[in-house]
């Protein structure tokens, strides 16, 4: 119900007074609202909510939280040991998250 | 997906399952207030993952199951007029009236479409001026700006024959509802990511002050319900109530600036009664005064309804975090999404749903939960 699904602002226009732009979901394209993210640009990343872009997604907020959790190190790592390959196509969910 | 796989690392995931586990001292019970974490923590496994110290609670934050039934009720009533276009969000459909849902509606004839955006009822209702067209708003702060929006719509394209039945319902009153209940087991709350998108952070202040709970502003993939949880522990085990904000890339303090101008236009506050729980106070958004020639409520006069909620259902229970899906009688036998008796086994928010799709052959949980 309240999902958000991130997305890249591929065009923007205005259709009689309203801010509307084409935003592609990893090769979906869907019409999305830009009334409430005016500041929008092309090529950026949005939360989309039934129609609506709610959020620029702030990609340095994204990269320091991944640091973050990179920062805090595996036990592996604690007692000097290699760390094990990564799977090397780790599995995506098919969409973003709720509420 | 960028954005998505990366918050999906199994790597970093177990990372965070170390430092979770490094944290932990005592036993500590969270609550993720929003369906759309319980399904991402049911489908991951994050629970079962956790120490045996940590448990979740799941919430009330599936707007699809909190609609109180009379409000179903007289949607089903107004979605079976001839002269009426309904329009809803899918979920809505299969959700149980007293006696039907909008599918059996449907079947019967009735004009019942689900749409993507509340925006394509506005077009609907563009397109045909003879019909009355009806939307369902339902939802909480995270979709009201949409809602908020159609109806602005409605009133510049300068349509009549549109309107909306609402039953908007807002977060941070019960969390305060549940907080304040005596049997609550609740030691911090994780905060539903999208709804801060809207709102910021600012109005959960007061409620860290009052009941002394750390809240933690949570998003949806794994890594960051695992970072709502880490950070969530960590104050707690530090002695520390406060409101901290662990999805920082999709909510700023002050929230979507523009969708709350809007919204304070829009909507007034009202009580609501949530399907389950009862009447919070406070707890929902209303049509404002100044837009209540679009309120379904006004336009159609829905009377003579016989509200009957299933003796069985147990989903009040479940929606407050007394009891899991699976220690429910009726669960997985003569409850199923198909044949659902609550709407918490309905919605793909609802904590049944999530139980039902992800651990129903988990004999187990039956025995033990």
């Amino acid at each position: 119900m309240c999902l958000g699904v991130p997305g890249r602002i591929e065009e923007i226009r205005d259709e009689q007074g309203t801010p509307m732009a084409t935003v592609d979901f990893g090769g979906i394209r869907k019409e999305v609202c830009l009334a409430y993210l005016p500041e929008a640009e092309l090529g950026d990343y949005t939360l989309v909510h039934v129609g609506f872009a709610i959020t620029r997604i702030d990609e340095e907020s994204a990269l320091e939280t991944l640091e973050l959790i990179r920062s805090m190190g595996s036990l592996a790592e604690e007692l000097g040991e290699e760390p094990a390959e990564p799977e090397p196509d780790p599995a995506p969910s098919a969409v973003g998250g709720g509420s | 997906m960028k954005y998505l796989d990366e918050f999906n690392d199994p790597e970093l995931a177990a990372r965070q399952f170390e430092a979770i586990e490094r944290t932990v001292t005592r036993p500590w019970a969270l609550m993720e207030v929003c369906g759309g974490q319980t399904h991402s923590i049911v489908r991951n496994g994050i629970d079962q993952l956790l120490p045996d110290k940590v448990r979740l609670i799941h919430g009330p934050g599936c707007p699809v199951c909190v609609t109180p039934l009379e409000t179903i009720d007289k949607a089903l009533a107004i979605a079976a007029r001839d002269d009426v276009i309904f329009c809803s969000f899918g979920d809505m459909l299969r959700v149980p009236g007293s006696h039907h849902d909008l599918f059996q509606i449907r079947s019967n004839g009735g004009d019942v479409r689900v749409v993507y955006s509340p925006l394509d009822a506005v077009r609907i209702a563009a397109d045909h001026p003879d019909k009355q067209v009806v939307f369902f708003g339902i939802g909480f702060e995270t979709t009201a700006p949409a809602n908020a929006m159609t109806v602005v719509e409605a009133e510049r394209r300068g349509l009549t024959n549109f309107s909306m039945l609402v039953s908007h319902v807002l977060v941070p009153p019960a969390i305060a509802a549940i907080a304040s209940s005596p049997d609550t087991q609740v030691d911090a709350y994780l905060a539903a990511g999208h709804v801060n998108t809207v709102m910021g952070t600012d109005e959960y202040l007061p409620l860290v002050e009052r009941f002394n709970v750390p809240i933690v502003v949570t998003g949806f993939e794994p890594l960051d319900v695992l970072e709502g949880i880490r950070r969530a522990l960590v104050q707690l085990e530090e002695g520390r109530a406060e409101v901290e904000n662990a999805y920082p890339r999709a909510v700023k303090p002050g929230g979507n600036p523009a969708a709350k101008a809007v919204l304070a236009e829009v909507f007034e506050v009202c009580d609501r009664a949530w399907r389950g729980i009862g009447v919070i106070p406070a707890s929902g958004w209303r049509l404002s005064e100044r837009y209540r020639a679009f309120d379904a409520e006004y336009r159609f006069e829905v009377t003579e309804l016989h509200v009957e909620e299933s003796p069985l259902c147990r989903s009040g229970e479940v929606l407050q975090g007394l009891i899991k899906p699976s220690e429910c009688e009726q669960f997985g036998t003569t409850c199923t999404p198909r044949k659902p008796l609550g709407a918490t086994m309905v919605s793909s928010e609802g904590a049944c749903a999530a139980y039902y799709q992800y651990r129903r052959l988990d004999v187990t949980e039956k025995v033990d939960a």
